[in-house]
């Protein structure tokens, strides 16, 4: 089975944002960067499944040069070799400017699958892995818990709200939308590390592909939210700030 | 005429409750954009839904009827509502950002070459059309999104951030629509929805509850915040990263995945409040944060906070506790 993975670089989450000077997005000089926390979970469960099945698995990258990192780091930890489609400045690409980009190189593929996790943590779409089925004419599933490969069909574990889920069968070709928490996620070995070196970047630009930048919807501006509630912070050390929560939780809202 | 539509989710002859703050938000959109408001619910038989969504104040309510629609299935909701929008050509659609909305819209608006806005906090005004306002970075910043391109615009609304009582009554007709479809069109097939084995938590009846998330770090620290919920008397529970690890049980998740709770006191340690966390708990009477960012989106529900490290805040607090409680 041949699996793609669509890996998004999204900044660490514990980062403190700055908007940039465009105010159409932040500085992204002094932050670090991660492969967003689902796409690592559908990483592992397209490892999986080519542990179970045998096969190939392609990461898939837009993005500027600094996700080199992301994609090495999809290599060492056992993905075969990678297609980066070179995009300095993502924001000239929408969710649909994206998934254009995604399909079409998707298209030079012909994969089985195609893994996206189900949302980044940077714009928060939740949308590219469905708009990718669509252009890609293939059907999709999201927020997927499990995934079991039968004989030219894929049958995964969706989740549904307040802990519901429901199995769903999908013929193969198809995209899948993974959630976090599917499995465990494993760690890049120094030999994986070493490997990685050696293996496949494609790299791609967007007129490659032919898909100039296109915006459907613009972020016209970034900003921090003003605060609407007004929280009691308490202060002083930890022990003060501890002692004055003890004494509002007794006497204010009465719950010692 | 121009108009909005909003298309509400209703599961197994039941409504979702976030149809009812997407209405809201239409409504009080098309009021001021000076437009229609239309709604749409969808299924095999809507008839009982469509009357009651009639007693609301809509011009139309469209009952979109087939078979084909009983369960719902990506493709199905697709063509449905594609053939739904180009017959009446609302300039907006709107949808309760839910589970089911996210499988769907995108793809309804790519059939359109549009792209949907999700998970939109608010809007305003901007001449003949809106900006809408969205969450970036987990609600750590925020961003006013334009339309750029014409034609319908898509957006789905985030779960709270419109109140369900707003809507207004009124009287509207049903147009009952059957759209064309066909067996072949649907890919993908669904089994019966199921839960895991039952819960052996119920922590929806808990009065206190303290709860921790990926700021405890590593699992080896979890004692602490049990000593902490110990102290109180309170039950544990987590954010999901806390449960997608394996660190506590997945019946101890609080979010839109895991359980809605409404204790009299909830203690949030290290968790950074993203909406899909805070619409589990939102309903907590006192809500306390302790976390090291005083940015943290936590920080916009909770009553009471302390900004700090929680390896120094909670065995402070654990003692100041053991004091009072003797
Ligand atoms: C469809 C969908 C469904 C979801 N369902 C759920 C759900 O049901 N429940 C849920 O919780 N999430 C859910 N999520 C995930 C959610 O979006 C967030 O990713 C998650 O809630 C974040 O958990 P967290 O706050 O523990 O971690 P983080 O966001 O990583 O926050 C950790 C926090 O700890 C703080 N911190 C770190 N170190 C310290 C320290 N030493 N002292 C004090 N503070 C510290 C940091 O400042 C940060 O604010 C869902 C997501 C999706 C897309
Ligand atoms: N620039 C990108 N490169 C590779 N994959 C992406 C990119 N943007 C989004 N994706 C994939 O699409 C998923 C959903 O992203 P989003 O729609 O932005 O929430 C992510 O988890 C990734 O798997």
């Amino acid at each position: 089975m041949k699996i793609l993975v669509a890996i998004k670089q999204v900044a660490a989450r514990d980062s403190q944002f700055k908007v940039d000077a465009s105010g159409h997005w932040v500085e992204e000089s002094d932050l670090s960067f991660e492969i967003n926390e689902p796409d690592a979970y559908a990483l592992e469960e397209a490892l999986q499944l080519k542990e179970r099945h045998g096969g190939e698995v392609v990461a898939l990258c837009a993005g500027p040069a600094r996700a080199v990192s992301g994609i090495r780091e999809a290599l060492a930890k056992g993905a075969d070799r990678a297609i980066h489609i070179e995009v300095e400045d993502l924001t000239q690409f929408d969710a649909l400017g994206v998934a254009r980009l995604l399909a079409k190189a998707a298209e030079t593929e012909s994969a089985d699958l195609l893994l996206t996790g189900l949302q980044s943590d940077d714009l928060g779409y939740g949308q590219t892995g469905v708009i990718l089925a669509e252009l890609l004419g293939v059907p999709h599933a999201t927020i997927i818990m499990a995934v079991e490969k039968q004989d030219g069909s894929i049958r995964v574990k969706r989740e549904l709200e307040n802990g519901w889920f429901q199995n769903v069968t999908l013929p193969l070709p198809a995209v899948l939308a993974v959630q976090s928490g599917i499995s465990k996620l494993r760690y890049a070995t120094l030999m994986g590390i070493k490997k990685a070196k050696s293996k496949e970047i494609r790299r791609l630009t967007a007129s490659d592909l032919g898909v100039p930048p296109s915006l459907n919807i613009v972020m016209e501006r970034v900003y921090t939210p003003e605060k609407t509630k007004r929280t009691e912070l308490l202060d002083g050390d930890p022990k003060q700030a501890a002692a004055a929560l003890v004494e509002k939780l007794k006497f204010e809202a009465r719950v010692l | 005429m121009s108009s909005v539509l909003v298309v509400m989710e209703q599961n197994a002859g039941a409504w979702h409750r976030m149809s009812w703050e997407t209405l809201a938000a239409g409504q009080e959109m098309a009021r001021q954009l000076g437009v229609e408001i239309n709604g749409a619910v969808v299924g095999a038989d809507v008839s009982a839904l469509a009357s009651e969504l009639a007693s609301k104040r809509l011009n139309r309510v469209y009952a979109v009827t087939h078979d084909l629609l009983g369960q719902y299935s990506p493709d199905g909701m697709t063509a449905a509502l594609e053939q739904l929008i180009r017959k009446t050509a609302p300039d907006f659609v709107l949808f309760p950002h839910t589970y089911q909305v996210r499988d769907f819209a995108p793809k309804l608006a790519t059939r359109f070459g549009q792209t949907l806005v999700p998970d939109v906090i608010g809007y305003r005004l901007s001449g003949q059309d809106l900006v809408l306002v969205r969450q970036l970075f987990q609600g750590k910043l925020n961003a006013d999104i334009r339309f750029k391109s014409d034609g319908v615009r898509f957006a789905s609304i985030q779960a709270g951030a419109f109140r369900a009582e707003a809507v207004e009554a009124g009287q509207a007709q049903v147009e009952t629509i059957t759209p064309d479809l066909n067996p072949g069109l649907i890919r993908t097939k669904a089994e019966e929805p199921f839960r895991e084995a039952a819960r052996a938590v119920d922590l929806s009846a808990a009065e206190l509850i303290v709860s921790v998330g990926r700021g405890i770090g590593e699992k080896e620290n979890l004692p602490l915040v049990q000593e902490l919920a110990e102290a109180l008397g309170a039950e544990l529970a987590a954010s999901r990263p806390i449960c997608d690890n394996g660190w506590l049980p997945m019946e101890r998740q609080v979010g839109s995945s895991g359980q809605t709770v409404a204790p009299k006191l909830y203690l949030a340690v290290g968790i950074s409040g993203a909406i899909q966390h805070l619409v589990g708990m939102k309903g907590a009477k006192t809500i306390v944060a302790i976390n090291k960012d005083p940015n943290a989106p936590i920080f916009e529900v909770a009553d009471y906070g302390i900004v700090g490290d929680l390896f120094e805040v909670v065995p402070a607090l654990i003692e100041e506790i053991r004091k009072v409680k003797g």
